[in-house]
């Protein structure tokens, strides 16, 4: 029985943040508005439903706010339980799809913030190097987690693999502008397929950002932002 | 499946190792408690358990382990499923736990290196300014989540009191060692309360750490350690 209350996504198109949210309601079939936030001027709703961050993404189902993106993937999965399921059933596997989602934050998306920082060839080799390290990590975690099959939750897309998948727009982004590879057939041939399988979901390809659009984006807004950042440390 | 043995790789003066070990007394469940060496080098099986971070603590369940201290959490509420429950049955409020737990992940440690390794008294100051305006917002989320009882979880001790608790050995070291109030009636009255409310929790008062022993470690290895690493901008 699906629960009452309208649903609403705050959020901007190049986030992958609140890609997590989309692709998850998209899974479970649950219609919702696509609020489009202005970062450089946040609306009153979305300060009043995010206080402490005041960030993107926010779920507001009814009027109640949830927020920060892998708490509310986890409270889309817990209310609309009759659906295909986004964490795996047994609880050790649940703490793998949370421990590698954890990872991909912690890890993954600083380091391709430093291939983008790193403005001598020396500093952006180290970066990419490191970033390959964690690639052949996620590519064990990969072929254990899917047995065989296309994703990280098996044959269906699950956590990790909207947890990691969300970030494939920005790594192609930042291959291009940066003039790096940092995914390929040989290393991690499971990760290959898997961008694949993923962008081409039914659930994730309307929310995924297109490549040229995002380039332009991360060109002329953020990747100017991370660099500032950078230099001022 | 099994709930075989359990072991639990830590260090005494870790409160991420703290989490487990209430989460595991909460539950009653038996477990043999393997102190990492921290002088002594990682030991092999803490390098095997943990090869991505090679931190403790990690709980190994029959021979699989689990790593990341919520993470553990959570798989403890999952598996052993007779017991309080650590996090609560509504979605929302999980929801709502969860939110606090990361916010406390991300702020109460940061928060606390920065007031143990400022160099000077102002930068101290400053950093304890900082940190009470987290307790604020903390503050608020108790009241609001506790519903007049005594512990985030309400009756009993649940998700958000152990991820935060777990620091509560070491507010009381900073509070000494420094010569501050981090609570107070004033701005925090409810988290004043609560504190100690934790500490005295049969799951938590038989392996928190006393606060001289915190302290000694403290000043003879911990602070010497961090500020031998902390970052420039500090």
């Amino acid at each position: 029985m699906a629960p009452q209350g309208e649903v609403k996504v705050l959020g901007a198109w190049p986030s992958p943040f609140v890609m997590r949210p989309r692709i998850a309601l998209n899974l479970k079939s649950v219609e919702y508005e696509f609020v489009e936030e202005n970062p450089g001027n946040k609306s009153e709703l979305l300060l009043k439903s995010n206080p402490v961050y005041k960030k993107i993404p926010v779920l507001i189902h009814g009027d109640k706010p949830v927020c920060e993106s892998l708490v509310i993937v986890q409270y889309i999965d817990e209310v609309w339980k009759d659906s295909t399921s986004i964490l795996p059933s047994d609880p050790y596997d649940r703490a793998m799809a949370r421990f590698w989602a954890a990872y991909v934050d912690d890890k993954m998306f600083p380091t391709m913030r430093e291939i983008v920082a790193a403005n001598e060839d020396e500093a952006k080799a180290a970066a990419v190097a490191l970033f390959k390290e964690g690639l052949s990590l996620l590519e064990e975690a990969l072929v254990k987690m899917s047995k065989g099959k296309k994703f990280f939750g098996g044959d269906e897309i699950g956590y990790m693999d909207i947890a990691f998948g969300c970030y494939i727009s920005w790594f192609k982004v930042t291959e291009i502008v940066s003039n790096v590879k940092l995914f390929d057939e040989s290393a991690t041939p499971h990760l290959v397929a898997w961008i694949h399988s993923f962008s081409s979901h039914p659930a994730v390809k309307d929310v995924m950002p297109e490549t040229d659009k995002l380039m332009e984006f991360a060109k002329n807004v953020v990747f100017p932002r991370i660099r500032a950042a950078a230099a001022a440390k | 499946m099994a709930k075989g043995d359990v072991k639990l790789l830590g260090t005494w003066a870790s409160p991420f190792a703290l989490r487990v070990e209430v989460a595991l007394k909460l539950k009653s469940v038996d477990y043999e408690y393997l102190e990492e060496n921290l002088r002594g080098g990682k030991s092999e099986l803490l390098l095997k358990s943990n090869p991505v971070h090679k931190k403790v603590p990690v709980l190994l369940h029959g021979d699989r382990p689990v790593c990341e201290s919520l993470i553990i959490v959570q798989y403890i509420d999952e598996v052993w499923t007779y017991g309080p429950s650590i996090l609560p049955s509504d979605p929302y409020d999980r929801a709502i736990a969860r939110f606090w737990a990361a916010f406390v992940e991300d702020k109460v440690y940061p928060s606390m290196r920065a007031i143990m390794t400022a160099s000077h008294e102002e930068a101290r100051a400053e950093a304890v300014a900082k940190f009470k305006e987290v307790l604020v917002l903390l503050e608020d989320a108790f009241v609001k989540s506790s519903k007049g009882k005594p512990f985030f979880g309400g009756d009993e001790v649940g998700y958000v009191d152990i991820a935060f608790g777990a620091f509560a050995g070491w507010f009381k070291v900073i509070e000494k060692a420094f010569n501050v109030e981090l609570f107070d009636e004033a701005t925090t009255p409810n988290l004043l309360a609560w504190v100690d409310a934790f500490l005295a929790h049969p799951a938590v008062k038989d392996i928190t750490p006393s606060t001289d022993k915190l302290l000694e470690f403290a000043k003879n290895f911990l602070l010497p350690t961090m500020k031998a690493v902390a970052p420039a901008s500090q």
